[in-house]
């Protein structure tokens, strides 16, 4: 088990450094130097190769990769060419912001799906299976920001239950923080339920068509008891592999449902940055989504092999 | 079957199985299969792969899949209610309690995410058997030793896929007769094992039932491996009962034409002319649409045209035939 975790980890380890040269490469490739955008094209050359001077951009491609990507695990991200402001605490504060609609999206998603999905599973005979299916299918058709500008509509115009949009962190008014996390959380997580509720219910399918759990009833238990007992964690396994891939999918759901609800994120600085050419600060913020994903898929790993010794060969 | 009423006095069944039918839809799957077992008793169910076999052991525990209905009377000893009104609960604490069952592939039969051990005493504590997590372990273990599995607290600890096949269905077998079941079906059990370890595992059969006095209801399609363990045999066809007897009798004096076959199939030494050995002509019809009247006649060397009608049993309900023509009555002589 603990070699798997090291081989893993020596993966996570090497995906990591590939897909850093690969970003910086792209926004290297990008037309336009970042010194000229920052000058207008009115500049004189001499001005331009100072403001190089500054940026850092003068020097070979090779010193300025390894100059940036020593500085992440620092979490130093370098200096905007436009505002000139450290990037790095910049991203952590709005990776804090994302992390808590991504994180109250997914359970949203989870307390939608896996009882969905379940129940769906279990009934597939009946009309209530068929009815639940259908409900899921309706949720995969609308996409997350339609979703969004529709609870607007409902609960914020129409209703006026609750705040359209703006954030207000937790440490300052619990209450008001939840207020604005939850429709945008609802809209994220209401889609990415019903995405998730299908997996569910076809992993719960397959689950009590296995023999142990016919061995499971043969010992006594009722049909429900024997699905909790046995069933769901066997059902888990391939959930969890979903769970991972589509937290991925959350990730660039919260890019746009941040637009949407202007919530101060991770996806509206990605998006401010183009709009602003804050070519580094851009690179930044696709770096830490990048991490994002090859950690949540690192951790689905990891997670696997917990739940199902099947996995922790010895090899 | 006629031969109810004939029957003299017999001691107080463990199980007493009437009438029972399977169905899907309108189509029956198992008809009219009527059977009973005494303590201690061991009995067999012989006959190929969709004869019934199995859906009839299904129904006895009550695990028929949701699309098949059962019909007629399943009674188990000291249960006043008709297992097949019952309800589910009534019904799941007699499984595992009273009711022990080893399906046919061990592989697959135990929860892959749970240690060997904690799926033995599971049975023990939905039962009630024992108090506690740790009392519940040690039982577990002794089981596992009962069960001559070579170092009990290692394997015990161990997941399913840790075992050989063999080793499981031994875990299998432990959790069936933890509670001391009145009657133990084994759903060919030895079917997916080792030749080398099959013998080992009826003779753990053999042992288990015998220390609890269980009745055994055991499902095979290998004559030989019936021959070694039961005092009875039902041969089952197309969802009926065709033949029943005791196992010597039956062996050496078939009456039913399929008994014949199974016994001339399975007896390797003999060939035919040109060298083959003996086969039933034809094969199990696909879905289970077997012909109207007597179930066999499409494959039967005697059959003619009394065989559209279903002939009815003849003898005693655990010792008789189902045939027109039935060995040994002189009848199968004129046969057209």
């Amino acid at each position: 088990m603990l070699v798997q975790l090291a081989r893993r980890t020596a993966i996570l380890l090497a995906s990591l450094v590939v897909a850093s040269i690969l970003v910086f490469w792209f926004m290297w490739v990008l037309p336009g130097d970042p010194a000229q955008v920052a000058l207008g094209t009115g500049a004189t050359e001499e001005a331009v190769a100072e403001m190089q001077a500054r940026f850092g951009t003068d020097r070979p491609v090779p010193v300025q990769y390894l100059d940036w990507v020593t500085g992440l695990p620092q979490l130093d991200f370098g200096q905007s060419y436009v505002t000139g402001a450290a990037i790095g605490p910049l991203i952590i504060d709005r990776l804090l912001v994302s992390l808590w609609l991504i994180g109250a999206g997914m359970l949203v998603a989870l307390v939608i799906a896996v009882p969905l999905g379940t129940l769906s599973a279990v009934h597939h005979r009946r009309p209530l299976g068929t009815a639940l299916a259908g409900v899921s299918q309706v949720g995969i058709a609308i996409p997350n920001f339609l979703a969004g500008i529709l609870l607007i509509g409902l609960v914020s115009v129409s209703w006026q239950l609750l705040p359209a949009g703006g954030w207000v962190p937790p440490d300052q008014d619990v209450v008001q923080f939840l207020r604005r996390l939850l429709l945008p959380a609802l809209s994220l997580g209401v889609i990415e339920g019903a995405v998730l509720a299908r997996y569910v219910r076809s992993t719960v399918l397959n689950v009590l068509r296995e023999d142990f759990l016919r061995t499971a009833r043969a010992k006594g238990l009722t049909p429900g008891r024997a699905l909790v007992r046995h069933g769901l964690r066997n059902a888990a396994v391939p959930v969890v592999t979903v769970l991972g891939l589509q937290l991925a999918v959350l990730l660039v759901g919260a890019v746009v449902v941040e637009r949407v609800f202007v919530v101060p994120g991770l996806g509206s600085l990605l998006l401010d940055g183009v709009a602003n050419r804050d070519l580094l600060l851009v690179q930044g913020v696709v770096m830490v989504l990048v991490v994002a994903v090859l950690l949540l898929n690192y951790l689905v790993d990891v997670l696997y092999t917990v739940l199902d010794p099947r996995l922790r060969a010895t090899a | 079957m006629g031969a109810v009423s004939a029957r003299p006095d017999p001691p107080p069944a463990v199980l007493d199985v009437a009438g029972l039918s399977v169905r899907t839809g309108d189509h029956a799957l198992v008809e009219d299969v009527s059977f009973h077992l005494g303590a201690g008793e061991r009995v067999g169910l012989i006959g190929e792969s969709g004869s019934g076999k199995s859906l009839t052991a299904l129904a006895i525990m009550g695990l028929l899949p949701d699309e098949l209905s059962a019909s007629g009377h399943i009674r188990l000893r000291e249960v006043e209610r008709d297992l097949l009104s019952a309800s589910e609960t009534e019904r799941s604490t007699l499984r595992g309690d009273r009711l022990g069952m080893v399906f046919q592939e061990p592989m697959t039969a135990l929860n892959p995410l749970m240690r060997v051990g904690a799926q033995v005493a599971e049975v023990l504590r939905i039962h009630g058997a024992v108090s506690g997590r740790e009392a519940a372990t040690d039982r577990a273990r002794d089981l596992l030793a009962a069960v001559e599995l070579p170092d009990p607290e290692r394997i015990a600890r161990r997941y399913p896929h840790q075992l050989s096949g063999g080793q499981r269905q031994r875990v299998m077998l432990a959790m069936a007769l933890a509670n001391g079941p009145d009657l133990l079906i084994c759903d060919e059990p030895t079917t997916a094992l080792d030749v080398t370890v099959q013998a080992q595992m009826l003779k753990l059969i053999d042992d288990g039932v015998a220390a609890r006095d269980s009745a055994l209801l055991f499902i095979s399609h290998d004559l030989a491996v019936v021959a070694t363990v039961c005092d009875r045999i039902l041969v089952m066809y197309g969802g009926r009962i065709v033949e029943a007897g005791p196992t010597r009798a039956l062996l050496t004096r078939p009456r039913h034409p399929y008994t014949e076959g199974l016994m001339a199939a399975s007896d390797l030494e003999a060939v035919d002319a040109a060298g083959r050995l003996p086969t039933i002509a034809g094969s199990v019809p696909p879905d289970g649409r077997f012909p109207d009247g007597c179930v066999f006649r499409n494959r039967c060397p005697r059959g003619d045209d009394a065989c559209q009608a279903w002939p009815g049993w003849t003898g005693e309900q655990h010792d008789g035939v189902a045939c027109w023509y039935p060995s040994g009555s002189g009848r199968e002589a004129g046969r057209g």
